[in-house]
């Protein structure tokens, strides 16, 4: 696979700054101009466990991971013997040689295969079992290496600023590494403080201190590796952009779109929007709004258990309010009633799903795909319900708000699906345009005339939507209730009455069907008359348009349709394209094809070729492009199992 | 024009039980509402599942008859969502002590201005009477195949650990003294409990309607039964926590509050056991954050403009994010 893309590797014990120095990395890249795309690998721990980040830069629109590593920069030893064997031939790994010299067997955070394998491969080369072998490795590979004297780097800084406590600036070797990199690669300086300064805006005193160390540590790689790595990032022109991680991109979505009312339960990988949320409680709003001091506010709680969140937010949307609650997997388990009960009563109420792999606690901060079919069909007994999924960050955004919509349109739980992949990946998108956002408040009563019959919540109508009044307009009371009700909301078991109801609440999908456009249903990326139809949803669309324009470069042409909207799931348009599919591949992150078994249900046609991946780790570029490559061809197997990562 | 019981009233069968307890509930909250007066529309009404639940489709103002065990959260999301809605929220021992007893302790720790009324028959009614949660041990009510092999919940004293800012106790016979409580319940600036003795006819054969009103004790010279139930005002007990106090005198109306909640037999105590006014509400905390809330809450405020384009301009989140 030809790829011009640099890849950018740093780990370290989690709670070391991991986190920000990668951010710092791709803020600096970003700021130069370039796209950047970046992935975060961590364990369900806070300190000490080993953590890493990957970001992947290029001049060129970037949409996912590689398995490649151009540079690996470390200042520990686990991160160097991990990930080591991934720097290419004419890579590099920057280092610390105080810590060449421990042993791989004292590593005592690390278990398992990966580390075996490490082991018996030195042996069988003949190498010392230390870290001093593991470099030896790469050199003898082609790897490049960059012993950094951290200490006296950090040392230096300590006389300079003789009132800080060593300890606390210890943190700076994160900066140390981001800086040697950079320096490595010529990438020019000024980028680099606009990141520093951005990440560390609030706490300019620290901001200063890591300038000052990233001018120390490029004067030191400058002078002592004056040829660098060998390549060479430069900064270019771009527009303005969003550096954002998925999470916050969703939070954006909810702002937009009229979420004001946010509940949650702590839980990986979905907190962290509720948290950017809560941070961002008050907010600027359109003069046309006529806010109190022209401020809008979104209510964030947190609550006792995932029920209380699904139950609360349904009685803010009772109220009148847009509400939502984000989650993942084990959360969700505890919603399934609540979400019924939203069902039956039709309030809008919006689930963010956040997958992470399953069953039980599975791994929590571990990438998966594996709640397809839980979402479509969570909780007892039949309720519409939509389901959005979306495939990368700026789906993020404007699904989001268009779930709030979809919620109050028609009047029913709304659940938009994503998963650990976007959660914690970064990338770039443009600034949102709210023109592409419509609020439309699906038949809200605000008032109702004196005379008017007695209102019915549940009304009978032809499209199946009732007048639906929020608490406390006058002369529209209403029942709401888990029982079957009848038009007003109180119970009724009359069976001419339960197939109306029925009638009317899953009436409301087949209207949703027919009036949510194509655009918002599937995307079609590739020639129609491609050698084969990749068939996804969800956050391994990065990875398949990435593998489609390396495998393009090629002369494989194939074509790819996203499925975005599962519910109601769009026939006729998946019907159209699969039909003239010369081959059809599936992808996802699952075990049993989950998707590949709705289609079938829903079109009665299957799948040539299902591309699977459950090791927790999402899809690279290449690995997808070289699968992609054999699913194309004639004869390839009917299931392929990816297992790269680390 | 005042508000009168009749319009409180719906159409709508009451299916309970003849003698059931929650007869005089009903009634009592009617009466509480016609008396406060609170326009209709202002109303929201929860409730939980069991025989309370149906307690909202016989009285006619909006609300919303919820899951086993979540009447409360649903009802502190719309009062969080709209604080200008007054929100009454009604649940069963075994629903809301049961099942739903986590949302109980942490709707203590809240304080959001609305009141919780528990109606308390020591049983599972609509699954034909298996013990609840405040069922005493060793009691053997009718459909019990064996007696009763756990403890009971004290609810008075676990509203008191959980931080409730009001917790009274009455009598679903009582109908005025019920009514009362619940109009105080709802005056009050905070989180509200009412526990509500109900003799339930079908299956709580223990703790009768007879038995609460000491049919089986009678004054030896005027052969008039002595009710085991009586009124904690009537003894001059005090149970205000009053801004300004000192952390002693609040913990002094907790001890006594406790000690109180632990009569039960032959006194039981009904009437106001705790009120602590100087506990700031979920209101007041939130105001410190949105100091829009009260005039433009998640309910109440645009979000749209222009035929549906966003009320919010994130332009100064963005510059934050940008690059």
């Amino acid at each position: 696979m030809k790829d011009e893309s640099f890849s950018w590797v740093i780990g370290g014990p989690q709670g070391s700054g991991v986190d920000s120095s990668a951010n710092i990395f791709a803020r600096a890249c970003a700021h130069g101009g370039l796209w950047v795309f970046g992935k975060r690998e961590y364990h369900s721990n806070i300190m000490g466990l080993h953590s890493y980040f990957q970001v992947r830069v290029s001049e060129k629109e970037l949409r996912s991971p590689v398995d490649r590593v151009d540079l690996l920069a470390t200042f520990e030893e686990e991160t160097l013997v991990r990930h080591a064997a991934e720097v290419v031939a004419g890579g590099g790994i920057l280092y610390d040689p105080a810590k060449a010299a421990k042993p791989i067997e004292e590593i005592e955070t690390w278990h398992g295969f990966a580390k075996e394998h490490v082991l018996e491969r030195l042996k069988g080369e003949g190498l010392e079992l230390t870290v001093a072998g593991v470099l030896k490795e790469a050199e003898k590979r082609g790897v490049k290496l960059f012993p950094v004297p951290y200490t006296d780097l950090v040392n230096q800084l300590s006389a300079h600023y003789p009132e800080k406590q060593l300890s606390k600036l210890t943190r700076v070797v994160n900066v140390v590494a981001v800086a040697a990199s950079l320096a490595l690669v010529k990438f020019d300086r000024a980028p680099l403080d606009d990141a520093v300064r951005a990440i560390f805006g609030r706490k300019p005193e620290i901001a200063e201190i890591n300038v000052f160390v990233a001018d120390r540590t490029y004067e030191y790689a400058t002078q002592h590796y004056p040829g660098g790595l060998g390549r060479t990032l430069t900064t270019r022109a771009s527009p303005r952009r969003l550096f954002l991680m998925g999470n916050q991109a969703v939070a954006l979505g909810k702002l937009l779109g009229g979420c004001r009312m946010q509940t949650y339960y702590p839980i990986t990988p979905a907190s962290d929007e509720s948290e950017f949320l809560e941070a961002h409680e008050v907010f600027d709003a359109v003069p046309a709004a006529k806010l109190p001091d022209g401020k809008g506010s979104i209510l964030v709680v947190q609550t006792e258990d995932e029920i209380a969140a699904i139950t609360m937010a349904t009685g803010a949307a009772l109220a009148g309010t847009r509400a939502a609650t984000s989650t993942s997997g084990p959360g969700f388990s505890l919603m399934c009633e609540g979400l019924g009960y939203a069902g039956i009563n039709e309030i809008p109420v919006v689930v963010t799903l956040y997958q992470r792999a399953g069953p039980s606690t599975g791994m929590p901060t571990r990438h998966e795909q594996g709640d397809l079919r839980f979402a479509m069909h969570t909780g007892q007994g039949e309720f519409p319900r939509i389901l959005l999924a979306s495939g990368d960050m700026e789906e993020c955004i404007y699904d989001a708000a268009r779930c709030m919509d979809y919620a109050e349109r028609y009047q029913l739980p709304v659940i938009h699906l994503v998963d650990k992949g976007l959660a914690n990946s970064n990338s770039l998108v443009p600034i949102p345009d709210p023109s592409r956002i419509r609020i439309e408040r699906g038949g809200l009563v605000q008032s109702l005339p004196a005379t008017d019959p007695p209102y019915k919540r549940f009304a009978f109508t032809e499209d199946g939507l009732s007048p639906r009044a929020p608490f406390g307009v006058k002369g529209a009371l209403m029942w709401n209730t888990g029982d079957e009700h009848n038009e007003f909301g109180h119970i009724d078991e009359d069976p001419e009455n339960r197939v109306k109801m029925m009638e009317k609440r899953h009436g409301k999908v087949l209207l949703a069907a027919k009036q949510i456009p194509r655009e918002e249903k599937v995307n079609v990326f590739g020639p129609p008359d491609a050698a084969a139809t990749i068939v996804s949803w969800g956050s391994t669309k990065g990875a398949i348009l990435d593998a489609m324009a390396s495998l393009a470069e090629e002369g494989v042409r194939l074509n790819f349709l996203q499925i975005r909207m599962v519910l109601p799931f769009p026939d006729d348009v998946v019907r159209d394209v699969l039909s003239k599919a010369k081959r059809r591949i599936s992808v996802e992150m699952n075990y049993s094809s989950q998707m590949a078994g709705v289609l079938s249900e829903r079109t009665h046609l299957s799948m040539d070729t299902e591309i699977v991946k459950f090791n927790g780790r999402p899809m690279t570029h290449n690995e997808l492009h070289d699968a992609l490559k054999r699913a194309a061809a004639p004869g390839a197997p009917q299931r392929m199992v990816l297992t790269n990562g680390s | 024009m005042a508000l009168k019981l009749s319009d409180l009233r719906t159409e709508v069968h009451q299916d309970w039980c003849p003698g059931c307890g929650d007869f005089g509930i009903l009634a009592s909250a009617q009466m509480a509402l016609k008396e406060l007066d609170i326009p209709q529309e202002r109303v929201a009404l929860f409730s939980g599942i069991g025989c309370h639940g149906k307690i909202h489709h016989f009285i006619n103002v909006s609300g919303a008859h919820t899951l086993h065990g979540r009447a409360l959260p649903y009802a502190l999301g719309t009062k969080l969502a709209n604080p200008n809605l007054e929100v009454l929220c009604f649940g069963g021992d075994g629903d809301g002590l049961g099942i739903g007893v986590g949302h109980f302790v942490h709707a203590g720790r809240r304080n959001i201005d609305m009141t919780y009324a528990i109606h308390d028959n020591g049983v599972y009614g609509l699954t034909k009477g298996q013990a609840s949660p405040t069922l005493g041990l060793d009691l053997q009510t009718k459909s019990l195949p064996e007696p009763n092999i756990n403890n009971n919940v004290n609810p008075v004293a676990l509203a008191l650990a959980s931080g409730v800012t009001f917790i009274a106790r009455s009598y679903a016979f009582d109908t005025r003294h019920l009514a009362d409580t619940l109009k105080k319940a709802v005056l009050h600036k905070g989180f509200a409990v009412v526990i509500i003795l109900q003799p339930c006819p079908t299956y709580n054969d223990i703790e009768t309607r007879a038995w609460y009103s000491g049919e089986d004790r009678r004054n030896p010279e005027t052969k008039r039964p002595m009710p085991r139930v009586y009124k904690l005002e009537s003894e001059g007990y005090d149970p205000l926590v009053k801004d300004g106090m000192t952390e002693k005198e609040r913990f002094a109306k907790m001890s006594q509050a406790l000690e109180k909640a632990q009569e039960w037999g032959d006194e039981i105590p009904i009437g106001v056991f705790y009120q602590d006014l100087s506990t700031s509400s979920y209101a007041d905390r939130i105001l410190h954050r949105i100091p829009s809330y009260l005039t433009a809450s998640p309910a109440t405020q645009a979000i749209a403009v222009d035929g549906g384009r966003p009320a919010a301009d994130l332009a100064r989140i963005y510059d934050g994010l940008a690059v």
